[in-house]
């Protein structure tokens, strides 16, 4: 057994059925490993491009909670990683990233496809090994899966210089278990602060719960839910929370933040406490810290000590994984009712509930209602970056923790599509859409070829806009409608393009042709379709709250604002 | 109740021991943080320590409280950081080392002298021919810093300072 094949043994040990990824000399023994896998072992997907195969790992991990393997060679192929691994870093993702690198008698001699991927990526990873002995690989693909899966989730690399790969293993031993000094990830929470925050929730008399990504990757929502009903306090969800509640359920508040809701923010902005679960009040969120739910005590349940108190002080702070503190906290909390308070957001939800004029033309956020409704919420989706990915944040109505898949701490354009191919891999059973912008699209369509040869059907409603639909609308509120490079001038045919990888294309130009159009992609399932909406150009997203401000100064339409 | 960092809140420098594995890229992740998340580092030493295999990293730093929480719990995240001591309430020793290289002409050199001994400064070496003279002191920043001072009469050719080391007095751990 050399290196290579030690690294596939691990990789099998720990549960990995897929690696995405693109070979080149330095990775060339470990995909000869690959390809002495035999049937039912480890397969190996063929991406376009390296940040393609991170994206799918991404989707595998997000869409699962297991976690995603890519892999790249060493120099162009591991800095092709780079946003991947950025972008997992920010989401809390779990992924191991495995890079080849040139032999460790070359490294530091500038040899051809030399990058010092361990420096690039330091910043960016939750932690990096290189293999120094092919003995030790067993001991870093163990202690790898494991951080990248514990605490607070994240991107590990494993850079494995070809000499490494080739050498032999003297005697392999998957170790059984696993122990780092300078890492205890899980703590308990104090006693005194379960208590501290039955006591700030019994004192309370308008409660918000502001549920983050936090709660969806401890898949605790049972446990907000059993919260959230005992002590009769509305949920907000981040753009990273989306699912923890069901949208449907009558404490929904839907999203909060920039893009969120009018009722949630107002709720947030008038609260007494604010329990964050999960959450890292985000600047998207909070805006104007110092205006950001002025009048609340915060209650905050978390899994990495770094984000208590980092951006708000938090009155009570429960350390610990999520689905453990909410129930230990909804059993230490009093029943509370809260009518007054609850009443008071049932008016706000009626008076103010989101909404779009239609005037025609293809609305987006019509689409992305159809969407929903003609599947019942019941599929896996992945957005995009921009205007589009708001919309579908703010326009489907979410049932399940882990269906929704968005980059949202990077907010990369160029995620939505791989990811929907990682989550369709895990999940060959559920029907997986995405929601894309015809920018974002472009920045990784050449995976329409990997969904063609794999045969990886997606569903893509790529909303056709002609420009960079985000971009528009800041330059139109905030810099005079000086528009500058945003143009996209409907280049390429999206139809023929998607004729051309041999798939399924549908141009809608007609609202009228909305609904039999999604529902002829629902029929064809042997292959990816690519719906192309040609949508109003100049619907913008509302209500908003401008970068930096408060919900003072949301817009809740072009022209209107007003307080709740 | 959100008190936001910045140039009016209460700045002032921390020392912290970080106990780090001797391992390959350690500082490199530890200096990575620091430059990343916008820390200061004022000053750094690092040196083994009495158990093998842990390094001791010794930092100061300028921040707030809560500058301070953050870049201590930000350094434990790093897996390679074993444990992270912030020393603000403790009583610490701390030693720095400078070696200054003084121009004395052949006149000059008893003062030199002098001021060597009022502040305990050992002297490493005197060159006739070139007219220099180098100085060791050894002591907290205050006690090299009042040295440099004494110092400005003269013309000072070179300087090198290490950055701090510092134990706790007593059975508590640094
Ligand atoms: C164009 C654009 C617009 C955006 N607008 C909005 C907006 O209007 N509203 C909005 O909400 N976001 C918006 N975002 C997203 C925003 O940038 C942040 O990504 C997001 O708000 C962060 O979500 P979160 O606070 O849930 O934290 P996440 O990034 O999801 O982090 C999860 C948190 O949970 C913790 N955690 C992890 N595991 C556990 C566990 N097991 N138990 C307990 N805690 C755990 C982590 O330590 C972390 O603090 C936007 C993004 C883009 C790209
Ligand atoms: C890789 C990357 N580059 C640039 C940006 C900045 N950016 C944010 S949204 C956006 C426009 C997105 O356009 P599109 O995908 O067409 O979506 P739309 O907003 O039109 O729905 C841009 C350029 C980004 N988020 N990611």
């Amino acid at each position: 057994m050399n290196g290579a094949e030690a690294l596939l043994e691990s990789l099998r040990r720990e549960g990995v059925d897929v690696i995405f990824g693109i070979s080149g000399g330095q990775a060339l023994p470990i995909y000869d490993a690959l390809a002495k896998e035999g049937a039912g072992g480890i397969r190996n997907i063929l991406t376009r491009h390296e940040q393609g195969a991170a994206h799918m790992a991404e989707g595998y991990a997000k869409s699962t909670g297991k976690v995603g393997v890519c892999l790249a060679t060493s120099g162009p192929g591991a800095t092709n990683l780079v946003t991947g691994i950025a972008d997992a870093i920010l989401d809390s993702v779990p992924m191991v990233a495995i890079t080849g690198q040139v032999p460790t008698t070359f490294i530091g001699t500038d040899a051809f496809q030399e990058a010092d991927i361990m420096g690039i990526t330091m910043p960016i990873v939750k932690h990096s090994f290189q293999v120094r002995s092919p003995d030790e690989v067993a001991d870093i693909v163990k202690k790898a899966f494991f951080l990248a899966r514990s605490g607070r989730p994240g991107p590990v690399l494993i850079d494995m210089p070809r000499d490494m790969s080739i050498a032999p293993v003297k005697s392999y031993r998957f170790p059984e278990e696993v122990s780092i000094r300078g890492y205890v990830p899980r703590v308990s929470p104090d006693p005194a602060g379960v208590e501290a925050a039955a006591a700030l929730i019994a004192a309370a008399e308008k409660p918000v719960i502001y549920a983050g990504g936090g709660v969806i990757i401890a898949g605790a929502q049972a446990e907000l839910l059993s919260l959230a009903e005992k002590i009769n306090a509305p949920v907000t969800t981040t753009l990273m929370g989306r699912g923890a509640i069901p949208d449907r359920h009558p404490l929904a508040l839907h999203m909060l933040g920039m893009h969120g809701t009018a009722y949630a923010n107002w709720a947030v902005g008038e609260s007494d406490l604010l329990i964050a679960v999960g959450a890292r009040f985000d600047d998207r969120v909070t805006g104007d810290l110092k205006k950001f739910a002025p009048h609340a005590k915060v209650i905050h349940l978390e899994v990495d000590p770094a984000e208590v108190n980092k951006n708000r002080a938090a009155q009570a702070a429960l350390m610990g994984d999520a689905k453990e503190t909410l129930a230990l906290l909804a059993q230490a909390a009093p029943k509370k009712d809260n009518s007054p308070w609850l009443e008071k957001i049932s008016r706000w939800k009626r008076d103010q509930p989101l909404r779009y004029h239609k005037n025609g033309q293809i609305k987006p956020q019509q689409v992305v209602e159809e969407i929903s409704r003609i599947t019942g919420g019941d599929i896996i989706l992945a957005s995009d970056v921009g205007q589009h990915q708001m919309w579908a944040a703010q326009f489907f109505q979410f049932n399940h923790p882990r269906q929704w898949l968005t980059s949202g701490g990077l907010g990369t354009m160029g995620f939505g599509f791989p990811a929907a191919i990682g989550a369709k891999v895990a999940n060959p059973d559920k029907e997986v859409w995405v929601i894309t912008g015809d920018g974002s699209f472009q920045m990784n369509l050449q995976e329409l070829a990997t969904s063609a040869v794999y045969g990886i059907p997606i569903k893509i409603a790529l909303f056709n806009n002609k420009s960079l639909g985000m971009v528009k609308q800041w330059q139109e509120l905030f810099y005079d409608k000086r528009y500058q490079g945003i143009h996209l001038e409907n280049v390429p045919d999206y139809v023929k393009l998607a004729e051309a990888y041999g798939l399924a294309g549908i141009k809608i130009t007609d609202p009228a042709q909305v609904v039999p159009a999604l529902e002829k992609a629902r029929q064809i399932n042997d292959r990816t379709v690519l719906l192309d909406f040609h949508v109003d150009p100049n619907e913008h997203v509302y209500p908003m709250i401008p970068g930096g401000q408060s919900v003072a100064e949301m817009r809740l339409q072009p022209d209107e604002r007003r307080d709740g | 109740m959100f008190t936001p960092s910045g140039p009016a809140a209460d700045k002032r420098s921390h020392t912290i021991s970080v106990l780090v594995e001797n391992r390959p890229g350690v500082l490199a992740r530890v200096a990575s943080l620091f430059a990343r998340r916008d820390y200061n580092i004022n000053s750094l030493a690092v040196s083994t320590t009495e158990k093998p295999g842990i390094s001791r990293m010794t930092v100061v730093t300028t921040g707030d409280e809560r500058e301070l929480q953050q870049i201590t719990k930000q350094l434990n995240k790093l897996i390679d950081v074993i444990q992270v001591m912030d020393h603000t309430d403790d009583v610490l020793l701390e030693r720095e080392i400078a070696l200054i290289k003084v121009h004395a002409s052949h006149d000059a050199r008893p003062q030199v002298m002098q001021v060597a001994q009022v502040f305990r400064a050992e002297i490493l070496s005197i060159s006739p021919k070139d007219e220099t003279m180098v100085l060791e002191v050894t002591g907290d920043a205050d006690r090299v810093d009042a040295l440099l001072d004494a110092l400005s009469g003269f013309e000072v050719r070179e300087m090198v300072r290490t950055g701090k080391i510092a134990l706790v007095r007593g059975a508590k751990q640094t």
